[in-house]
């Protein structure tokens, strides 16, 4: 308990000093009990103490990153809280024990499938017995892999970045995939006619449709867990954000700004789209009603020039990519505005996981973008495998 | 550590740059006009410092918004060598068309006049600051800008088209402001018709 808040004011000295630059008598009401109230929910705690033992080459690895991931962290034995043994000797066998219970919590064996699957779902039942979320570890990703000239192909891998597969060859400029939740089904944008165009990709059968390719800008799909289609069109004269149900039809027109909306997102219960706008001359995010109204601003005060929202399944947090200078910043900011935001990370466009736990998103390496995954509570954060070529705008499977 | 010394660090802190972020107001100092032509603002090159913020600080609301119009790629060459010359630029985060600019603007619509038969596809560009699809859709506000003004120079908007490469296609690779304010820019394509077509 005491590290966790000494952890906890770590964050929030620099959480106070960026709202006290805006309001030094609204900082000096609160104080730093209050703080801890009103971001405690993002649950900022220290990694998990854990062993492993017994395992060794992919398992081993699968292992180890699925863990790192999702808040665990690696120690000696006598210093674990959890101590996990098995094999992979031919299929995993594992098993955890609460050393503080004094008990076996877990024990499995797998069969079936290939080690790196089987290290998954034993790392998925870990993260299950010790504390009662449903693992990541054999989840879905889509992202976009960029060569120099500028063309692409849209991927999707394990959430780790494994076993990649293309699910286009156009040769063509893409961007901006979007999973439909529940359904092996992407949209995406693509050149590939000549124009951004959105597609509509079913990942089990392999066939295509063009979407939307109205004349001008068709971009950054973004599906409710109803189906329906949120995305920047310019067809109105600027890049706005519009809303249409699954099969095109209630094409609707949201915002009218006429600077450059850009990235919406969907509050998981499908009221709100949440996008990036420019606002007075200042970069913000707001939310607009998905049946029209008037926009919200989202307040990401401390955190300059939002973009590339996505909400949280569990509907209770942004996260964001904010950008200072040429330096891009993984943000979270709680969805209902009862405290300012908190960097993570460096990188930009995050995704979060159907648990609401771990961020995707990519980052740079010299110049040339990874992606990578980040437990939000911990700020624990690995490199994923990466596809030749620039990686980048990540997108979860829920 | 415990809460109330980091509390009262990090308040110290505060009132230290709160107090030494607050302009105190100079005595006895000499005002001296600014500089001709100091180049602080886009469009106001002598903005006076700013006072308390207004409620609509003068937002650019610009012309009625033109729709943009499909054609078919398949029926047209494009030519991107005639206009090479009128590519136009922007200031970062920018869509607003330089008063500078307004010549190519005037060279591309002449352009136009002189060949009845061809459209124009303008061609919307960003730096690699920003992220990608905030590009793209700024990219698209580039481009509509440039139509915009054309449409004002006489050019029907119905013969210019216009297309986003976010930060996709930028001229110089590099990563510094040099390279940064050549790609922050509109490229001009003249759409020939194909024969038969």
């Amino acid at each position: 308990m005491k590290k966790y808040i000494v952890n906890f004011n770590k964050i929030s000295l620099l959480f106070l000093c960026a709202i006290s630059f805006l309001s030094l008598s609204h900082a000096q009401d609160q104080g730093a009990l209050n703080m801890h109230e009103n971001i405690g929910p993002l649950g900022f705690t220290p990694p998990i103490p854990i062993s492993i033992s017994g395992f060794s080459g992919e398992a081993l690895d699968v292992l180890e990153f699925d863990l790192y991931v999702q808040g665990f962290k690696v120690v000696p034995s006598d210093q674990a809280q959890y101590q996990i043994t098995g094999s992979s000797d031919g299929n995993i066998i594992g098993r955890v024990t609460d050393k503080y219970a004094r008990k076996e919590i877990l024990a499995r064996s797998y069969s079936g499938a290939n080690e790196r699957r089987e290290a998954h779902a034993f790392a998925d039942d870990v993260v299950n017995a010790i504390t009662g979320k449903t693992g990541i570890g054999q989840t879905k990703i889509a992202f976009k892999v960029e060569e120099p000239s500028g063309a692409g192909e849209i991927y999707v891998a394990d959430f780790d970045g494994h076993n990649p597969q293309p699910v286009t060859t156009d040769g063509a400029i893409v961007a901006a995939p979007a999973w439909v939740p529940g359904s092996l089904a992407l949209y995406y944008t693509s050149y590939k006619l000549g124009n951004p165009d959105i597609f509509y990709s079913d990942l089990s059968s392999g066939q295509r449709r063009v979407f939307a390719a109205f004349a001008g800008l068709n971009d950054s799909a973004a599906v409710s867990r109803d189906g329906r289609v949120a995305m920047i069109l310019s067809r109105g004269g600027n890049p706005n954000v519009w809303v249409c149900n699954a099969n095109g039809s209630g094409l609707k027109q949201l915002t009218r700004t006429h600077a450059d909306d850009s990235c919406p997102c969907w509050s998981p219960d499908g009221q709100w789209i949440c996008y990036a706008t420019k606002i007075h001359s200042r970069r913000l995010l707001a939310k607009v009603s998905a049946d029209g109204g008037e926009p919200q601003i989202i307040s990401t005060a401390g955190a300059p020039d939002p973009t590339e929202p996505d909400w949280s399944p569990d509907g209770k947090w942004i996260a964001f990519c904010s950008q200072s200078g040429q330096y891009f910043n993984i943000c979270v900011v709680p969805a209902d505005g009862s405290a300012g935001p908190v960097v993570l990370v460096s990188g930009e466009h995050p995704s979060w996981s159907p648990n609401s736990r771990t961020l995707v998103y990519n980052h740079d390496i010299g110049y040339r973008p990874v992606l990578s995954v980040l437990d939000v509570f911990t700020k624990q954060h690995k490199t994923a495998q990466s596809v030749a070529g620039e990686d980048s705008e990540p997108a979860w499977a829920k | 550590m415990k809460i109330n010394t980091v509390y009262s660090t990090a308040l110290a802190l505060a009132v230290v740059l709160a107090a030494t972020g607050c302009k105190h107001k100079p005595v006895n100092v000499t005002p001296i006009p600014p500089g001709q032509g100091a180049n602080v603002g886009e469009n106001n090159p002598n903005t006076l410092p700013p006072g308390p913020p207004m409620s609509n600080p003068g937002e650019n609301i610009g012309t009625q918004p033109i729709a943009p119009t499909g054609y078919n790629p398949d029926n047209f060459n494009q030519d991107s060598s005639t206009l090479a010359a009128d590519t136009i630029h922007f200031a970062f985060d920018s869509a607003v068309i330089r008063d500078s600019d307004q010549a190519s603007l005037q060279a591309v619509a002449a352009a136009l006049q002189q060949n009845a038969n061809d459209q124009l596809l303008v061609q919307g560009n960003c730096d690699e600051r920003g992220t990608e699809e905030y590009n793209r859709s700024l990219g698209e506000r580039r481009a509509l800008a440039a139509r915009e003004a054309l449409s004002a120079l006489g050019v029907s908007p119905d013969r210019v088209h216009e297309i986003s490469f976010g930060k996709d296609k930028p001229v110089d690779p590099g990563h510094d402001d040099d390279a940064w304010s050549k790609n922050r820019r509109d490229d001009f394509v003249l759409l020939v018709p194909k024969a038969g077509m």
